[in-house]
């Protein structure tokens, strides 16, 4: 029973969620070699706006970041999109977890 | 070594905590070591799934694949975590008094110990899908040799292990009769942690934009980045910059879980009209 409700509620969810859609223009970001570039990505405070992170690299990497509060996983040679939410201006760090050393960035909003 | 020992460790940790809770909260129980090794078996071959599949999964739901999916595991695990307390409350009493009466073995609480398997299989899925991706772009770039990784992450494996036995040790310390109620806290708070964190993987896949504004923001006193606060945020959801939905998703889940701990009825909804003597262990 509880499974049962628990397949139907996903299932709806699903159907629901599928179409929704990105509203702005994303802004590129590359990985490559483990760097981000732009390594700087300014956007408007108080906005929301989306990072299309494109990994050029081979292997997976996570983009994270506790004050944007994104984890994401993006594989080798795919993109992922990284929604964030209306920010107070100010700067926000974030990394690629598995390639710290070099994978780091900031998003400013201004 | 060391960045495969530091990953390693971190996700192991989390995923570590959250098993020494469940075994804390199941002492006791017979078959729970078999149904928490099951949940965490299971965890790790989903985690390699996962791993597997990561691509196709980040492609679903315009890119937003993954954030449908974690939100998606953790509040069923959310789910089974309440489960589990409502249904401890209305028979941990009687339990408890068995186990003193008598001594012998307790055949309730073996029914929600899947549901527990649930949730340490999430567990482990979650942070073991990192791992596995994070220890196979090593292995794949050949950067590192593959007995550093393999130091690495063992070592890495040890200390998170180490970690989730001495949560357990720790609160096996608490007297039998106090155990039940620190555990069924315990729960409580990591269920509201996670339905937090559900919230959070829902706004970033677009589908939940209300009440994003921070309403407070302790990253000066802690950061959710470093160790204790990567530990306060698995235990209890600590979050530096918490936004309306987060915690309107917290107390929520705190107060319908309170609430049914109290509503159902002690015995079980299924035995109230069974006097309490016509049943034995």
């Amino acid at each position: 029973m509880t499974m049962k409700k628990l397949a139907a509620l996903a299932i709806l969810a699903a159907s629901g969620l599928a179409t929704a859609s990105l509203a702005q223009a994303p802004i590129e970001v590359h990985l490559k070699n483990h760097r981000f570039t732009p390594n700087v990505i300014k956007v408007k405070a108080n906005q929301t706006a989306v990072i299309m992170l494109y990994n050029d690299d081979d292997t997976a990497d996570e983009f994270d970041s506790s004050s944007l509060k994104v984890e994401k996983v993006v594989p080798g040679h795919a993109k992922g999109a990284i929604r964030l939410r209306p920010l107070p201006p100010g700067k926000y760090p974030f990394m690629g977890e598995f390639h710290s050393a070099t994978a780091q960035g900031m998003v400013i909003a201004q | 070594m060391i960045s495969a020992l530091i990953i390693v460790f971190r996700e192991v940790i989390e995923a570590g905590l959250i098993v020494g809770i469940v075994l804390a909260a199941t002492a006791g129980v017979p078959q729970r070591s078999r149904a928490v090794s099951f949940g965490v078996g299971a965890g790790i071959l989903s985690a390699c799934l996962v791993a597997a599949f990561a691509g196709e999964l980040a492609g679903l739901f315009q890119g937003s694949g993954q954030e449908f999916f974690n939100a998606t595991i953790l509040l069923l695990a959310v789910l089974m975590l309440t489960w589990h307390n409502v249904w401890m409350a209305s028979h941990g009493r009687e339990m408890a008094r068995e186990l003193k009466a008598a001594g012998h073995k307790v055949k309730t609480g073996e029914r929600t110990l899947l549901a527990l398997s649930v949730v340490v299989g999430v567990a482990v899925l979650r942070e073991g899908s990192e791992v596995v991706l994070f220890l196979y772009g090593i292995a794949a770039q050949g950067g590192t040799s593959a007995s550093g990784m393999v130091i690495g992450g063992g070592l890495g494996l040890l200390g998170g292990a180490a970690v989730s036995a001495l949560m357990y040790f720790g609160l096996l310390t608490i007297p039998a009769g106090k155990l039940f109620q620190v555990t069924s806290g315990l729960i409580t708070l990591l269920a509201a942690g996670m339905a937090a964190q559900a919230v959070i993987f829902l706004q970033n896949g677009g589908w939940l934009e209300y009440f994003t504004t921070t309403v407070w923001d302790t990253s000066w006193l802690l950061k959710e980045d470093s160790i204790a606060g990567r530990l306060l945020h698995t235990l209890i959801g600590y979050s530096q910059a918490p936004n309306g939905a987060q915690l309107i998703a917290y107390i929520v889940t705190i107060v319908v879980i309170v609430t049914l701990m109290r509503v159902v009825p002690q015995g079980g909804p299924k035995r109230t009209q069974i006097a309490p003597k016509a049943h034995s262990a």
